[in-house]
């Protein structure tokens, strides 16, 4: 009774560069089943009851943490939630101790941001229960990914063949890689818009460009993707002033209007408005950055239940 | 083997008769919707609400619902089953609605898609449509309208097939 459906391979998320075309699709398309869900009065469902779901950030993060602390709970699991100052915790061998203690409370999932990259890697060698990278240094981001991927599927119904922008500090961002990895496997037209010093060298694939200006780069665009400029990590000198930053490189709606019409813009936030954005872009109408934050949820709900249902 | 129980004419007239019953019970269609179960029940009640359009001349809203997150077999299952659209675009608070599904056996299903409906709404009142009624029942489940009744042992099998489904309509039994 009732016919099974496909299966993730692996029992971590750690990178969307891990994950096949038909398992990010099965993804996105499990979360439509959710989106649903979160549209009712009553937005939960008893599906992993009993289950136990612990938050271990290593980093700041209100948005990514709560996205995730609400999709457990809409899917009536147990979540706690694991904050630890990134100072407390450097050694690799008291970070798997943290993680093994958690296991042994009885974590079915652990979901783990953390300031280098590869800790997800790790911690997932360790642990028999499942982890999921909610951002690991500079390297990957996943979920945002998928959730910006959902997006784009609910407001174009495809993503194949769709002229995509990504614009600003790609070096920094774990948002950006996720991202080139899932449009490229589904098949988009991805370029980069960045200052040179802020854009990696080795590139991960041959067919991304790069523009080093705004106006050439926007031209014809159906999605234009902002990235926070990271305050954090722009004391070594990658461009002058947040003043000249904003003049190159600050989406404005002149700029936009290269784009095409109808395209939308996105930014994973915390936004930086008057840097890399300005408001008259960021709440008009063809911004979708607050259904976003909607999504995330979803795709979240999708993940833990894809992981839960795993067998074997 | 494979035995065909009912081939597509069978399978009209005893759709004619079920949506004739749905009418007669409900003496009309006022306040009436049906919802389909993922994704059998979903052919059925469009089936369903054809005849009745035919019959009434009214149309009666259909949607449908899936039951994944709801069932009670998750943690003995395999693996979670694919978790597929609820769409049903109507407001089913104070309605009557006639919950469809292809095959009743264990009765699991449609508490499962009661808790679902539940949560969407409270119908003034849930009606039970199934094509075949197969025996076997694990939970106190009984259907208003049956399309045939068809005993069963727990080795065989019955296969709803749909023309939407790229095959016939017709009933089948299997041995497994």
């Amino acid at each position: 009774m009732g016919e099974t459906g496909q299966q993730l391979r692996n029992k971590d998320i750690v990178g969307i560069k891990d994950l096949s075309c038909e398992e990010i699709e099965l993804i996105l398309n499990t979360a439509v089943g959710f989106r649903d869900v979160l549209r009712r009065d009553i937005k939960k469902v008893p599906t992993l009851r009993g289950k136990t779901v612990v938050n271990l950030f290593f980093e700041p993060s209100t948005r990514t943490r709560t996205s995730f602390e609400l999709a457990a709970k809409r899917l009536s699991t147990d979540v706690i939630n694991f904050s630890v100052s990134a100072s407390s915790v450097v050694k690799g061998e008291s970070l798997i101790d943290t993680a093994m203690t958690i296991q042994a409370l009885g974590a079915d999932v652990v979901i783990i941001r953390h300031s280098s990259s590869g800790v997800p890697h790790l911690l997932a060698r360790h642990l028999n229960a499942s982890v999921i990278n909610a951002g690991d240094g500079i390297n990957e981001h996943p979920t945002q990914a998928l959730l910006d991927a959902f997006t784009i599927m609910e407001k174009n119904g495809r993503i194949k063949g769709l002229k995509i922008a990504i614009v600003g500090d790609i070096l920094h961002s774990r948002v950006a890689k996720s991202n080139i990895y899932c449009l490229r496997a589904l098949g988009a037209d991805v370029r980069l818009i960045g200052p040179p010093t802020l854009i990696p060298a080795g590139l991960i694939d041959p067919d991304i460009k790069i523009f080093h200006n705004m106006e050439a780069g926007l031209r014809d665009i159906d999605v234009v993707m902002m990235l926070r400029i990271q305050m954090e990590r722009q004391d070594r000198g990658f461009f002058p002033t947040t003043d000249e930053y904003f003049r190159l490189w600050g989406l404005t709606p002149e700029r936009f209007s290269l784009a095409k019409p109808g395209a939308i813009v996105m930014h994973p936030g915390p936004m930086n408005r008057g840097i890399e954005i300005v408001s008259d872009v960021a709440d008009s109408p063809q911004s979708v950055i607050l259904e976003q934050v909607t999504n995330g949820i979803a795709v979240r709900m999708a993940v833990l239940y894809l992981l839960s249902g795993r067998r074997g | 083997m494979p035995k065909e129980l009912l081939d597509s004419k069978d399978m009209d007239r005893t759709i004619t008769r079920m949506a004739h019953e749905i009418l007669e019970k409900n003496r009309g269609v006022e306040r009436v919707c049906l919802v389909g179960i993922q994704r059998g029940g979903v052919y059925l009640a469009k089936r369903l609400a054809e005849k009745i359009k035919l019959i009434e001349g009214r149309d009666v809203p259909v949607g449908a619902l899936d039951i994944a997150l709801y069932r009670d077999d998750l943690n003995i299952r395999k693996e979670y089953p694919a978790v597929r659209k609820t769409d049903i675009p109507f407001e089913i608070t104070g309605q009557v609605v006639v919950l469809v599904d292809d095959v009743l056996f264990t009765g699991r299903s449609i508490r499962a898609a009661m808790d679902a409906l539940m949560d969407i709404g409270r119908p003034a009142r849930i009606e039970l449509a199934v094509l075949i009624d197969r025996g076997h029942r694990e939970l106190p489940v009984r259907a208003d309208f049956v399309g045939r009744n068809i005993p069963t042992s727990h080795e065989e099998n019955i296969a709803v097939e749909f023309l939407e489904e790229g095959g016939n309509d017709r009933v089948v039994l299997n041995q497994e």
